[in-house]
């Protein structure tokens, strides 16, 4: 048995996600011979602390009563730099000006050469190359598959999945807010503003939604995957972006008539990198309902590789977390 | 361009290669032949169907040629735009020009705008179009859609392009 020790860093949806099926998944991790040990858990304002292993189900159930994970007043980066462990799982929110105490986080952890696996989309947006260079300075795995599509693989298909294939496009829909919407409006006849309301009513959107409906977060995971991918470095500056907030309903029936679905549609290849609104076929791979994500990966010998998922999630996010973790340890 | 013509054979040998010669030695190149054999004219001719692809300006050539060889012509039909495409357009699209905006593409000479759907659901909101536009060739289309996209940006309008049917070949 291989005992790994773990922070968790972040303990909003995917944070707790990761808690729970660290849980929930110990028998199966057991099996590969892997016992992840959280010895510290951080939310903005608290943190656990216990170098023999936190009880995950007693800070699940503090998080949820009172709203903190502990009563020790470290912070994520003070964790990182003092305490002893093998693996920072980075889930604090995506800030994408400054890339955020994310940023800070995971350079701190490659300095002291511990292992990253985050689902925060902000610093790798922003300073892909700074961290890929940190990373390999510590001598750290860097996994990410959490921050492109959520439990749908991506990066990893593109990266290990696919190898030896050469990678010339990617495209898809990787914001399930905005697929929510347009599904929406099409299947109701609504104004955007009506199904943006709904959204927001049933936790699929922001208070703020600017950053899922302008393509900012769509953007973002563009980004991401120009440079893990295509080996570009590129920022969010370097998108074409159009958003979603001008489609009318009209426009939906009007594509319908010609057999059209409307999509958010992001493009990465050599040449571009574009979120736009697009027509996609009704019985396209790509026109999937919902707030689904769906990823075509275009190949040079295995032509088109589509995969759909749910790209958002506490759990589901969690998953790609915990596949990450499982990645880096397994034998 | 591509060509579907109706011929009429007499039916003794050696008139079917009379009538594809001058396709091929005019650089044509031959999409189809149906040859109906069983079926007579009432002039007692066989009829012959043939499409081809050909430069515009060899077409009269080739008529010329087909009847110096006594081969008779009952139809000829040519097909310029090979390519159709359809775009959304939504933004205060008659307000600003939406004549001047269909002649910027009817202009190029190689396409056309060939269909519009309007619908304004109420004054001062946007309104939406579905615009269907026919193209000499793919590259022609996609220009004439690159164009009509400089035009939108100039009047605020938003062009909603499909997607690339055959996933990621550019």
């Amino acid at each position: 048995m291989k005992t790994i020790s773990v922070s968790i860093i972040g303990f909003g949806a995917v944070g707790q996600g990761v808690a729970k099926v660290l849980v929930d998944k110990k028998e199966y991790l057991e099996n590969l011979g892997l016992d992840f040990k959280v010895v510290a858990v951080a939310d903005s304002r608290t943190a656990a602390i216990d170098e023999n292993g936190v009880d995950l189900n007693a800070v699940l159930s503090r998080k949820q009563d009172e709203g903190v994970v502990g009563s020790e007043k470290l912070t994520g980066l003070e964790i990182i730099e003092t305490i002893d462990h093998d693996v920072v799982v980075e889930t604090t929110p995506t800030n994408i000006v400054t890339g955020g105490v994310g940023l800070q986080n995971m350079l701190a952890a490659f300095k002291h050469g511990r292992d990253v696996v985050t689902s925060n989309k902000g610093p790798l947006a922003m300073k892909y190359g700074e961290l890929m260079e940190a990373a390999s300075e510590g001598g750290s795995n860097f996994k990410y598959e959490a921050t492109v599509g959520g439990a749908m693989p991506v990066l990893n298909l593109a990266k290990d999945v696919l190898a030896g294939n050469s990678i010339t496009n990617v495209e898809g829909i990787f914001n399930g807010t905005c697929n929510y919407i347009l599904t929406r409006m099409m299947e109701e006849h609504a104004s955007y503003e009506q199904m943006l309301a709904e959204a927001q009513e049933l936790g699929y959107a922001e208070t703020d939604p600017t950053y899922d409906v302008e393509g900012i977060d769509t953007a973002c995971k563009l980004v991401i995957l120009a440079n893990c991918v295509f080996g570009m470095n590129a920022t969010h500056e370097d998108v074409t972006v159009s958003g979603i907030t001008r489609i009318t309903p009209e426009a939906l029936l009007l594509a319908q008539n010609e057999g059209y679905v409307i999509k958010l549609i992001g493009e990465v290849n050599d040449s571009r990198i574009n979120v736009a609104p697009k027509l996609v076929p009704i019985d396209h791979p790509l026109a999937v309902g919902g707030s689904l994500n769906v990823a075509s990966v275009q190949t040079d010998l295995s032509g088109p590789i589509t995969v759909t998922g749910r790209g958002a999630g506490s759990v589901e996010t969690a998953s790609a977390i915990l596949s990450d973790m499982i990645s880096i340890y397994r034998d | 361009m591509r060509v579907s013509m109706d011929i009429e054979l007499k039916d003794i040998p050696g008139q079917l290669l009379l009538a594809l010669r001058p396709v091929s030695e005019l650089k044509g190149n031959l999409i189809s032949v149906v040859h109906h054999h069983e079926k007579r004219t009432p002039r007692g001719t066989i009829p012959v169907q043939l499409v081809f692809e050909i430069k515009p300006d060899k077409l009269n050539d080739i008529v010329s040629r087909l009847e110096e060889n006594g081969i008779g012509i009952a139809r000829i039909d040519e097909k310029r735009f090979f390519e159709h495409g359809a775009v959304i357009l939504i933004g205060h699209i008659v307000h600003t020009d939406i004549q001047d905006t269909i002649d910027t593409i009817d202009k190029t000479g190689y396409a056309e705008v060939v269909d519009l759907n309007l619908s304004m659901p109420k004054i001062n909101m946007a309104s939406s179009a579905s615009l269907k536009i026919d193209a000499v060739s793919k590259e022609h289309l996609d220009s004439a859609i690159t164009l009509l996209k400089e035009i939108a940006r100039e009047k605020d309008l938003l062009v909603i392009e499909p997607i690339k049917i055959e996933l990621g070949v550019n």
